[in-house]
């Protein structure tokens, strides 16, 4: 006896605003007529935090993570105990996304320390000899729309050695100039990160020009607060030695699920950086670091 | 037996001919000709064929002349049927399969690949090309890490979890075994393995694992980004594209048949017709593709995909192209990034070729970029691997042309201007140019060819190969013509240069391309010229021997321009430049081009000793390679292209020299039974031509030549090892010696195919088959009889003496057990001696006396005809008794009955014992019930019919004792 228990949300790409109802239905898929104790649905949106085995004990670490925030949480029976006819039965289901008292519910954002996850999950309870059947889907928040818009905040750089920081000898430093520019450094989240790179001179040849992408966690906790950087991505705008005097496009996706609009609350934040990283044929690194702020409109 | 006592019945030939004739219709004979309608059918549309045929039975038409036509070549030019066929099956393919969504999606292709037109040489003509001329025999390597690609941004939910999912993924990347560096790989390894991931793409496709498909493709395009081996690098790109272009189109047939669903999209949809599922897996692949880590990956794959963006935006397409265009500057090795540029316009063109900018812009990045190319790490790179910068110049050529195709298609003429204008600024250009040359309209490079020239000459000599350029310059000279006035000096200027070029090997595929220019523009003087060069360059240390496909392509070449053999022959230069081609599968292969040229365009018969000289020369070349170990079809080919030469050798009037042409020929020639054959008839031929000429009235000097004729074909005929050939032409000889007037000739011929008949074996091969030579056989032996009628008898040798010997020879002959073949001849022999007993013959030949004459109906001749009969119908009647004792009735019937048709044709049959054994023979064969009894019937009512006539009146009286089976 097979029973397939799905939950389908109505929209495609699971993206859901604040305010907005969460449609779909149950399907249940069966040969026969199930007997069941009940099926039931939970909405939850939390925030869990953690924190790096770098800011504290690494026993901490894993036991003392911080208590994880609820945003919003919901609960309904669906189907009343008895027997769901066999073939293929649709259930459908609305919630209201309204978050809990005075909170806000964030966008949907998967990082190291820190996690904002909203999850549908439809239970059905059975008899003590068949199992209870589970099934979770996570959606999507977006949250809304900023208000204010978005400045512009052009961003010319130039590196060369004497621009550098953190140089332990520069005077192994090969000569090299690169110039360049972020369009923006106030970005829109679905809009590409963009700009432009000359690398005017270098004495050793490049190797590699990339993009990393870096998201900046922040955790309070009861000890003061934890701040680490992590990458999410690295991209490769340049391989080789690229021609000099011509200006390399600087391009990137901001990848979903993995940004967000940069947030910033009480107990927690997250914001993102991004480094152009210039990597020489005698593998000198040199890493120019950008903050950026991410929003939507 | 008692013998029958024979006699001939008397026939009177006039007579019957005018009873047995239809009533005459008058007919105008160049009005009707039974094969006339059909040739007008043949030749024109079916529509007018149908008036034509009716007006040509009804009235005197004027289609006559166009039915003069050869129907074969009328049939064929236009109307072929069968390339007919095959324009019309070109496009017929995707039609037939059946409709599914993918199908649709590779139907929506081909039509926009045609939006681009037939005029735009296809990429798939390119790639073969490529991968033929850019192997290399080093070693190559593959490295694919298919495992945890970091780059993916695939970061999981916890820090935990990330160590126990990396764990989890090695085991599954030892599963599949996908971490692997291969490798020592030798070039076909290396195809073969690329093939190998070509399928398992298309495996794990089909399996719906798509992300080990994406991984499949990420890691074949990071190969692009090794230029170990650059040599190879071309041919790496072409398969490594396949994968891509596979790719591209998996996911794009499949997000297609996602929004299919119920109804497929329609031609041109746009995005909003696409639901919001298959948007979203269509965004997904973008999302994914934009987070892997290397940039050329990145740029292929989303390149492959690029025509994806039509399920999300309208202007989709449009945007990426250039964003990918810019993206490529990132690429630091100019080689990959001129690769990438080539596969970046591939897709462009494929999917927008109405977005021209983007080409463009690839074009003038390209030139951006081009001191790259001379740069220090790319000059590092090639020392280490030992590769000389012009070898290294033309890899780029392929990707090069293509951008360039790409961007010169349909442009307009400022365009091309400007592009070029471009180039020509740019210091070390030779690259480009040649590439400009290559890829602009022939008619554009036409124009300016005086610049091109100078440009040319500029070059540096250390760089592209000059012989390259020049190349290109002919190739596009060869197809547009330049000024009429700058010919001259264009093609002194270019060979100036070519003429420099040390190596044989770059001369000869330069020459060999500017071979084609002087022949269209200039006359035999220049050819011969050109010749005499090419001569000069190859003949040192036979360099020739490695270049016999490019000196053959010179010979094809001129022998387009020139048709007039005369003028061909008359340079001096043609014969020396034949020499050069000493390995014989190549001398031959050429010889056989000059022949077949030579037989399709030589209209009228020649006599021109230039001519003759050289083409005997040639075609003894072909004629000598002959030998145990060439092919049957191979001599019959070759046997026929110098048949086709002999045929189109004519002296006119001056037989003599014909004949000692033909005596040359023989000799020239003895290996080819064919054309020996060829020779005999057309000496045959040359003495029925001297009797036309002459009327048939030779005089002295015309008979002694006939007779040297006939004398030739009689030596001539027993070096030919088929005995049919021989049999057929003895008796061919000796009836041309006959209606000459040479009888001791005849004579000599016919003796000498009876005495040839003994040697021919039961069993033939025919077409590699045994066969019985029984009924060839007898084919030839009616048709010898039948000429023997007007055979006068040799003066020497006693009467009949050729029957006689032709039927001893039969007697002898060892003849196929249980046949009947030789009682068959014994009864064709009947009609003949019949015949012969006549008072005037049924046919004669004038100016030769038949035995009619010399015997004049003498007793003793009709008394020894008589008997012979005798002797034969004895013979004949032994047979039919022996039939009758075995299981053989059948036979036996069918014999009896044809003897009886012979007697009742040819015998007298008011003689009582004719006619007796005539009823017994009528019996006899209805006696088992195996006589065909609708055959009695007709013989019945012939019979009777005949008995209406005065002198056949005696037949009614036996025609009661003929009874039919079926009544018995």
């Amino acid at each position: 006896m097979s029973v397939n228990l799905d939950v389908r949300l109505k929209r495609a790409n699971k993206v859901y605003h604040e305010g907005e109802i969460l449609a779909g239905v149950v399907v249940l898929i069966s040969k026969e007529a199930v007997q069941h104790q009940g099926i039931s649905l939970t909405m939850e949106g939390v925030v869990n935090l953690q924190l790096s085995s770098k800011s504290v004990g690494v026993f901490e670490a894993f036991y003392n993570s911080v208590k994880p925030i609820q945003l919003i949480t919901s609960n309904i029976e669906v189907v009343k105990p008895g027997k769901v006819p066999s073939g293929k039965t649709e259930i459908p289901f609305e919630f209201p996304l309204q978050a809990k008292g005075n909170k806000v519910l964030y966008e949907t954002y998967h990082g190291v320390f820190v996690n904002i996850q909203y999850t549908l999950r439809c239970d059905m309870k059975r008899s003590l000899l068949a199992k209870d059947l589970s099934k979770t889907c996570e959606f999507m928040i977006h949250c809304q729309p900023q208000k204010a818009k978005v400045l512009p905040s052009p961003l010319d750089f130039t590196i060369a050695p004497d621009t550098l920081q953190n140089v332990r000898e520069r005077s192994s430093l090969p000569k090299f100039l690169i110039r360049g520019h972020l369009n923006t450094t106030n970005c829109v989240i679905t809009q590409p990160l963009a700009g432009e790179l000359v690398v005017e001179s270098s004495a050793v040849a490049i190797k590699s020009i990339e993009l990393q992408l870096v998201r900046v966690e922040t955790c309070g906790c009861a000890e003061g607060y934890a701040r680490d950087a992590t990458e999410i991505q690295n991209i490769q705008i340049a391989e080789g030695d690229v021609c000099h005097g011509l200006p390399i496009p600087i391009y990137m996706v901001f990848p979903r699920l993995f940004t967000c609009p940069t947030l910033e609350t009480t107990n927690f934040k997250v914001e993102f950086e991004v480094n152009v990283v210039i990597v020489l044929h005698d593998d000198h690194l040199i890493t120019e670091n950008f903050p950026l702020k991410l929003c939507r409109v | 037996m008692a013998a029958v006592l024979w006699h001939s019945r008397v026939r009177k030939y006039e007579a019957e001919l005018n009873a047995c004739r239809a009533e005459s219709v008058a007919v105008d004979i160049s009005d009707y000709h039974p094969l006339k309608p059909i040739m007008v059918t043949e030749s024109k549309s079916r529509r007018n064929a149908r008036r034509g045929s009716t007006s040509s039975t009804t009235s005197s038409s004027s289609s006559s002349s166009t039915a003069a036509a050869d129907p074969l070549s009328s049939l064929l030019d236009g109307t072929d049927p069968l390339s007919l066929f095959a324009a019309a099956s070109s496009d017929v393919p995707t039609l037939t399969h059946s409709a599914s969504a993918g199908e649709l999606g590779r139907r929506r292709r081909d039509r926009e690949e045609e939006a681009v037109g037939l005029d735009f040489e296809p990429w798939a003509a390119k790639r073969v090309e490529i991968l033929a001329r850019f192997t290399t025999t080093e070693k190559l390597s593959i490295n694919l890490f298919m495992g945890s690609d970091k780059g993916k941004a695939s970061s999981p939910s916890s820090a935990v979890s990330e160590k126990v999912r990396t764990r989890l993924e090695e085991l599954d990347d030892l599963e599949e075994g996908s971490q692997r560096e291969l490798l020592n790989l030798s070039q076909q390894d290396y195809v073969n393995r690329i093939d190998e991931l070509n399928q398992s793409l298309k495996e794990a496709w089909a399996s719906d694992q798509k992300v080990k498909a994406l991984k499949i493709v990420i890691q074949c395009s990071k190969l692009l980004s090794d230029t170990a081996v650059i040599q190879f690098y071309p041919s790496k790109f072409v398969l490594i594209t396949d994968i891509l272009d596979t790719f591209g189109r998996l996911v794009y047939e499949r997000i297609w048949t996602m929004c299919s669903d119920p109804n497929p999209l329609p031609e041109g949809f746009s995005p909003d017709d696409v639901n919001d599922t298959a948007k979203e897996t269509c965004l997904n692949w973008f999302f994914k593709i934009a987070s892997i880590r290397e940039l050329i990956p990145r740029l292929y794959v989303e390149a492959a995909i690029l025509k994806c963006n039509r399920f999300l935006s309208r202007s989709g397409i449009q945007e990426t192209l250039p964003r990918l265009t810019a993206m490529i500057r990132g690429i630091g090795d100019p080689l990959v990034a001129v690769y990438a540029r080539a596969y970046l316009c591939r897709v462009g063109m494929v999917v927008a070729p109405h977005l021209k900018d983007c080409l463009n812009k690839n074009f003038f990045d390209l030139l951006a970029t081009f001191r790259q190319i001379h740069g220090d790490s790319v000059q590092n790179q090639l020392g280490l691997q030992r590769v000389e910068t012009p070898v290294y110049l033309t890899l780029y050529s392929p990707a090069i042309h293509w951008i360039l195709q790409c961007v010169s298609y349909r442009a307009p003429e400022a365009l091309l201007t400007e592009m070029m204008e471009r180039c020509k600024n740019l210091g070390n250009n030779a690259l480009l140019l040649n590439s400009v040359m290559w890829a602009f309209r022939a008619e554009f490079i036409a124009t300016r060819t005086t610049d091109f020239i100078a440009m040319i000459k500029q070059c540096d000599e250390a760089g592209f190969p000059k012989h390259l350029l020049f190349g290109s310059l002919g190739r596009s000279l060869a197809s547009a013509d330049p000024a009429e006035a700058e010919r001259l000096s264009i093609l002194n200027d270019a060979w100036k240069v070519i003429t420099k070029i040390r190596s044989p090997q770059d001369y000869i595929s330069c020459a060999e391309i500017w071979v084609e220019f002087t022949c269209r523009h200039f006359t035999k003087r220049e050819v011969n010229a050109v010749m005499a060069d090419i001569i000069k360059h190859m003949t040192p240390d036979r360099a020739f021997e490695d270049a016999y496909p490019q000196l053959q392509s010179v010979i094809k070449k001129i022998l387009t321009y020139f048709h007039d053999f005369s003028v061909l022959f008359s340079m001096e230069r043609f014969l020396p430049f034949l020499d050069m081609f000493q390995k014989d599968s190549v001398r031959v292969e050429v010889c056989r081009s000059i022949m077949e040229v030579f037989i399709k365009h030589q209209q009228e018969p020649t006599r021109d000793p230039v001519i003759l000289n050289a083409l005997l020369h040639v075609c003894k070349t072909m004629h000598d390679s002959v030998n145990s170990l060439t092919l049957e079809d191979e001599k019959r080919s070759l046997a026929q292209l110098i048949n086709g030469f002999i045929r189109l050798v004519s002296f006119g009037r001056d037989f003599e020299q014909q004949l000692s042409f033909c005596v040359e020929a023989r000799a020239t020639f003895c290996n080819l039974e064919p054309v020996i054959i060829q020779l005999i008839h057309t000496v045959n031929q040359l003495a029925m031509e001297t009797r036309r000429v002459m009327k048939g009235n030779h005089s002295r000097k015309t008979a002694a030549f006939v007779r040297a004729c006939a004398a030739y074909s009689f030596i001539t005929i027993p070096s030919l090892t088929s005995i049919f050939s021989r049999l057929n032409l003895y008796l061919l000889s000796g009836q041309v010696a006959l209606a000459n007037q040479c009888l001791s000739q005849a004579d000599a011929f016919l003796k000498a195919a009876v005495s040839v008949l003994p040697e021919v074996p039961r069993n033939i091969s025919v077409e590699g088959k045994q066969r019985s030579s029984e009924g060839l056989l007898l084919d030839f032996i009616n048709n010898f009889m039948a000429t023997l009628l007007v055979v006068p008898d040799h003066p020497e040798q006693g009467v009949l003496y050729l029957v006689r010997g032709l039927l001893n020879m039969v007697q002898d002959y060892t003849w196929e057990e249980n046949s009947n073949a030789k009682v068959k001849v014994y009864l064709s022999a009947i009609p003949l001696l019949a015949a012969m007993s006549q008072e005037s013959y049924l046919y004669t030949i004038p100016k030769v006396d038949s035995n009619e004459t010399l015997y004049g109906g003498d007793p003793k001749f009709m008394a020894e005809i008589n008997k012979l009969c005798d002797t034969l119908i004895g013979q004949v009647l032994d047979h039919l008794q022996a039939l009758g004792n075995g299981e053989v009735l059948r036979k036996q019937s069918t014999l009896a009955f044809s003897v009886f048709n012979a007697l009742l044709a040819h015998g007298d049959l008011r003689n009582n014992k004719l006619n007796q054994l005539a009823v017994k023979l009528w019996n006899l064969s209805h006696k088992h019930g195996h006589c065909d009894t609708r055959a009695s019937v007709r013989t019945l009512e012939h019979i009777k019919h005949l008995a209406q006539q005065p002198e056949l009146s005696h037949l009614s009286e036996t025609i009661p004792r003929l009874s039919l089976q079926s009544r018995a």
